[in-house]
């Protein structure tokens, strides 16, 4: 399996948002395609790389040995977002950080039902 | 849930993906020093944080005609929290501005979310009024919550209505930015509300 196989049943549709990285090599065109609140996690293979990282990637995966947005990312390396964006995009195109979005939207991209029920039952048991 | 597997393809070896919550947001926008990040404080298990847009950056992927581009170099500084909601979802909580100069980075912020908190101080009614015609057009589920600085609320919340001319189904409730339980409550009432609209 390959990170952008757009046959890889567990990433589907969502493969485009990391997708443009890989076909253009672009640093910023795709810089929005991840949303501000992506969240992201070191893999394993980013852990067993940290030693190799440069500075920005390093603290990046530090960082990701627990799980938080790219908006936390650009908060605590005080970069604006999308210089956070790219950073990002760039280390789960090499496998180093794996992303999460809400994959229960409806087609105009907000959560579906079963979500804000989710999101209901957590606030109320706060 | 839905992440990017990773497996390191020259060594042939899988790696154990761990798991990723999913980020869920809502926004807070209002005036100036109405009270948005005391609001975001009162709830957020972090400090909030602060983060920079940066206008030309963003604008460049919304619309590539390079309309925005003209104010270049413009920043816009956002606080935001976090809520954990279990082991697996996670609530952002972001306040923004609410002129109409930052609308550009609104799009970005809207998509996906759950709906919009437009807080309101009835001293300065005017100044929620760019938020409350972005929501209304965007479609985004909205809550006007008037913050009672000192527990008073000074008008009847349907004249605030009347004066905002928010429609009848937009919810609007009073509450304390720097109360935890009050602050529930606005935000349960926005997610009830956004409920209602997509069932």
């Amino acid at each position: 399996m390959t990170l952008n196989d757009p046959t890889t049943d567990a990433l589907h549709s969502r493969s485009l948002r990391v997708r443009p990285y890989a076909l253009t090599g672009g640093r910023t065109r795709s810089s929005t395609d991840l949303p501000l609140e992506t969240i992201v996690r070191t893999t394993a293979h980013g852990a067993s790389q940290l030693g190799r990282l440069t500075h920005e990637r390093r603290r990046i995966a530090d960082m990701g040995r627990e799980p938080l947005a790219i908006a936390e990312i650009s908060a605590h390396l005080h970069v604006p977002l999308g210089v956070a964006r790219v950073l990002v995009g760039d280390m789960v195109t090499d496998g180093l950080l794996m992303t999460a979005q809400a994959p229960q939207t409806s087609p105009d991209a907000r959560p579906d039902v079963s979500l804000l029920e989710r999101v209901l039952h957590g606030l109320q048991s706060l | 849930m839905v992440f990017s597997r990773s497996d390191t393809s020259s060594a042939g070896r899988v790696v154990e993906d761990g798991k990723v919550p999913i980020p869920v947001k809502m926004i807070v926008a209002g005036g100036f020093a109405v009270g948005k990040t005391t609001f975001v404080t009162s709830l957020s298990e972090i400090e909030p944080l602060t983060t920079e847009a940066n206008m030309t950056q963003v604008s460049e992927g919304i619309d590539d005609t390079g309309s925005a581009t003209s104010k270049r170099g413009t920043t816009v500084a956002m606080d935001f929290g976090r809520i954990s909601l279990g082991d697996d979802l996670i609530l952002y909580l972001f306040g923004t501005p609410g002129q109409e100069r930052f609308h550009f980075m609104w799009d970005d912020l809207v998509r996906g979310a759950i709906g919009a908190v437009v807080l309101v101080d009835t001293t300065r009614l005017q100044d929620c009024f760019p938020a409350v015609d972005y929501f209304e057009r965007s479609g985004l589920p909205f809550v006007v919550a008037v913050n009672t600085f000192h527990g008073q609320l000074h008008h009847r919340l349907e004249d605030v209505r009347e004066a905002l001319a928010v429609p009848g189904h937009v919810p609007m409730v009073v509450t304390d930015a720097r109360n935890r339980e009050a602050t529930k409550a606005t935000l349960l009432e926005l997610v009830q509300h956004a409920l209602a609209q997509s069932r």
